[in-house]
């Protein structure tokens, strides 16, 4: 069973991706293009349904259907793509995205994942054999941050914030 | 000068515990070297020809004497006894051992200093004007804004894996002295109607491989939507900027595709709908920033004249190196690093420590470093100067070059990076020992030469009024040679004057082209006036005229 970090626990992880063996009902990750090319289907599965991006996906055009997602997956192909980091940021500020937002991919290291966590990332798929321990040491290495962020980390205090609104 | 807070300290702390345990993993064995390259890149860490590179940055150019003297400290005890100043400002250490480095930055740390950010694809150490604060023109002195953007910048969660680099430079006078329109964003100090503070904005230059000027993205941009408006640039940038080419990933490949206006329509929308989550910029924080860059306190004195009745080499070195302050009495005072038979930039342990002392004693405890490569003394009461001269002089550092062919920018090229395709400290020398009397120097007046190793540029050889690139043409280092390039104004770029040249030939050249200018220019007429208003072709006659060699 795939294990994940989420909001600084490692659990077990709940969800299946596309291509994966899924039991009816499952809750189930499907690319973006695979849902786009049969709605019909996945959005009648009997589970809860997430969707997973790539870098070059804009986020804004899943607008009217992020209500009807409990997941959405942003891909990290590698450590030095960061264009996820954007990605989430405005799945959770600009499109108010409340469900689970996870970063997977072979970009999902423990030194990664500070950051993802202050754009709003609150599940880490970390890449295959990345050190658990490591990465849940990393969520807590910076108590100070200079930006607003998520509060998923360990950071007390802050330098800039974001207007209240 | 900008003092830490708790925040700032415990942020640098725990980068330094960062950084040790990343290492500490690497060799271990647990990190590839790709693994690594990324992360010790963001701490300034290089691996060169020799050894690694350590890059430390100085924000904005501005260091206090103790810091100096750490830097001296360090360049002792982990290095070889010298650093190298960089046209960003920042200093360089050539041969520390890969192990030491978190202890030098814990080091660093201390002094309120680190080398956060002075290499990868992220925002890199903000440049300002050198002189900063003491420019009698100035409209409002740029350091704040260069300390509010380098700590919204610092470990940014969104940008610190950007397509590639990205620079800022911030100037606050009408003249610019930070090269700011090469820059991937420069930000111009600037007034509204109502005398309030903003900036204008210019997106897209850069130097390297494709250089282009920067273009107005915005005339007036309010302070208050500094932070938020970056950010809107930024996240353009980073979601569109391309990632399929290193050689095209800069932002100014990006806004010359899309063209300024498609560029600034989406960044303008997306600052629209982007303002509500960017971070905030609080008129307190600006203050509270502004507090630590108060005129300092200036004695009421008179301005004279320092250098009447004195020797002719004090007097040429007034002429040369120092320059005027807004506040009478006092004087700017350039530290040159240009002596001839030294590489440009380099400084050894012992002259840091004795310009950190002087300082103490003559200029408020503060020195900065320009991105010519040199360092300067910005607050010097006229009636010292000689004695500073005198101090100058003892350490090698008063040559009475500054601004003239000798005060050349040069990267330390091939015998130091392992980017480089030629050497430039050999070149650099070769033309000290050409043009070492002063006197032909100073009837030559303003020139500007700029020289680096390799395409990427860090000599900005393309905005030199004379530009020197280094080339590898089947294992040989040829050098080729451009006119006409500036940066402080009228940014121009470079052009090429012909087919390079072999290594032996290339002071040679510049004498040739010199001598052009000599007889082509005006009464008063400065080099890069004269080939504005001759062109090209007279000097592309003359630099080749007895060189059948060159192909």
């Amino acid at each position: 069973m795939r294990r994940i970090l989420r909001r600084r626990e490692m659990v077990a992880d709940d969800w299946i991706h596309f291509g994966e063996e899924a039991a009816i009902g499952a809750a189930l990750i499907v690319p973006l293009a695979e849902l786009r090319k049969d709605p019909e289907r996945w959005w009648q599965w009997s589970g809860r349904l997430g969707v997973r991006i790539t870098p070059i996906d804009r986020v804004e055009e899943l607008a009217e259907e992020l209500p009807r997602l409990d997941l959405v997956a942003v891909e990290f192909p590698n450590p030095s793509d960061g264009r996820g980091y954007s990605q989430g940021r405005l799945l959770r500020e600009r499109l108010g995205f409340r469900g689970e937002l996870r970063a997977v991919g072979a970009g999902v290291r423990q030194d990664q994942v500070f950051l993802l966590a202050r754009c709003g990332f609150d599940a880490l798929e970390l890449a295959e054999g990345e050190d658990a321990q490591g990465a849940c040491r990393a969520l807590q290495r910076y108590d100070v941050a200079y930006q607003p962020g998520s509060p998923q980390t360990a950071i007390r205090r802050q330098r800039f914030f974001a207007p209240r609104g | 000068m900008y003092q830490y807070d708790q925040l700032d300290q415990a942020f640098v702390d725990q980068r330094v515990t960062e950084f040790r345990d990343q290492t500490r993993r690497y060799v271990a064995g647990q990190l590839s070297e790709d693994e690594f390259r990324p992360l010790r890149l963001r701490n300034g860490l290089y691996i060169q020809r020799h050894a690694p590179m350590l890059r430390i940055a100085i924000p904005y150019g501005l260091l206090a004497s103790r810091q100096l003297a750490k830097l001296a400290d360090i360049a002792r005890r982990y290095d070889r006894g010298f650093g190298h100043f960089t046209t960003r400002q920042n200093l360089q250490l050539n041969w520390p051992k890969l192990t030491d480095v978190p202890d030098i930055l814990a080091e660093l740390a201390t002094v309120q200093m680190h080398a956060i950010q002075t290499s990868g694809n992220c925002v890199r150490n903000v440049t300002a004007d050198h002189l900063a604060g003491i420019a009698r023109e100035e409209i409002d002195d740029p350091r704040p804004y260069c300390e509010i953007i380098r700590q919204w910048a610092t470990l940014h969660p969104e940008f610190t894996y950007l397509p590639r680099k990205f620079k800022i430079a911030v100037t606050g006078s009408p003249q610019d002295r930070a090269a700011s329109e090469v820059h991937d964003i420069g930000l111009h100090m600037a007034r509204d109607a109502q005398g309030d503070i903003g900036f204008t904005v210019l997106v897209g230059g850069g130097l390297g491989r494709a250089p282009m000027i920067g273009q107005v993205i915005r005339d007036f941009l309010p302070l208050a939507d500094l932070l938020s408006y970056l950010e809107a640039i930024l996240r353009v940038y980073n979601r569109h900027g391309r990632r399929d080419n290193l050689n095209k990933a800069r932002i100014k490949i990006l806004v010359k595709a899309l063209g300024i206006e498609r560029f600034r329509e989406q960044v303008e929308a997306e600052w629209q709908l982007g303002r509500a989550s960017a971070a905030r910029l609080p008129a307190e924080e600006v203050a509270r920033v502004r507090g630590f860059f108060k005129p300092q306190p200036y004695v009421a004195l008179e301005d004279f004249d320092a250098s009447a009745g004195r020797e002719p080499a004090f007097q040429a070195w007034y002429r040369y190196n120092t320059r005027p302050h807004r506040v009478s009495g006092y004087r700017a005072v350039f530290v040159s690093l240009k002596a001839h038979g030294q590489n440009p930039g380099d400084m050894s342990c012992e002259q840091m420590e004795a310009v950190a002392a002087l300082a103490e004693r003559v200029s408020f405890g503060l020195i900065r470093t320009t991105h010519n490569q040199n360092l300067l003394l910005a607050d010097v009461r006229q009636s010292e100067l000689y004695e500073v001269w005198l101090e100058l002089a003892r350490h090698q550092l008063a040559m009475p070059n500054i601004g003239t062919l000798t005060d050349m920018i040069a990267c330390p090229g091939l015998d130091f990076c392992s980017l480089a395709n030629a050497g430039t400290l050999g070149v650099a020398k070769q033309i000290q020992e050409r043009f070492d009397d002063l006197d032909y120097l100073y009837d030559l007046g303003d020139i500007e030469i700029k020289m680096s190793g390799c395409m990427n540029a860090c000599g900005h050889h393309h905005v030199g009024h004379i530009g020197i690139l280094g080339v590898d043409k089947h294992g040989e280092e040829w050098y080729q040679i451009t006119l006409g390039g500036s940066a402080n104004g009228f940014t121009a770029l470079g052009e090429v004057i012909g087919p390079s040249v072999p290594k032996t030939e290339v002071a040679a050249t510049i004498e040739r082209i010199v001598e052009a200018y000599r007889t082509l220019r005006a009464e008063g007429e400065r080099f890069i006036d004269t080939f504005r208003r001759v062109g090209l072709a007279p000097f592309r006659e003359s630099a080749y005229a007895t060189h059948p060699a060159a192909a």
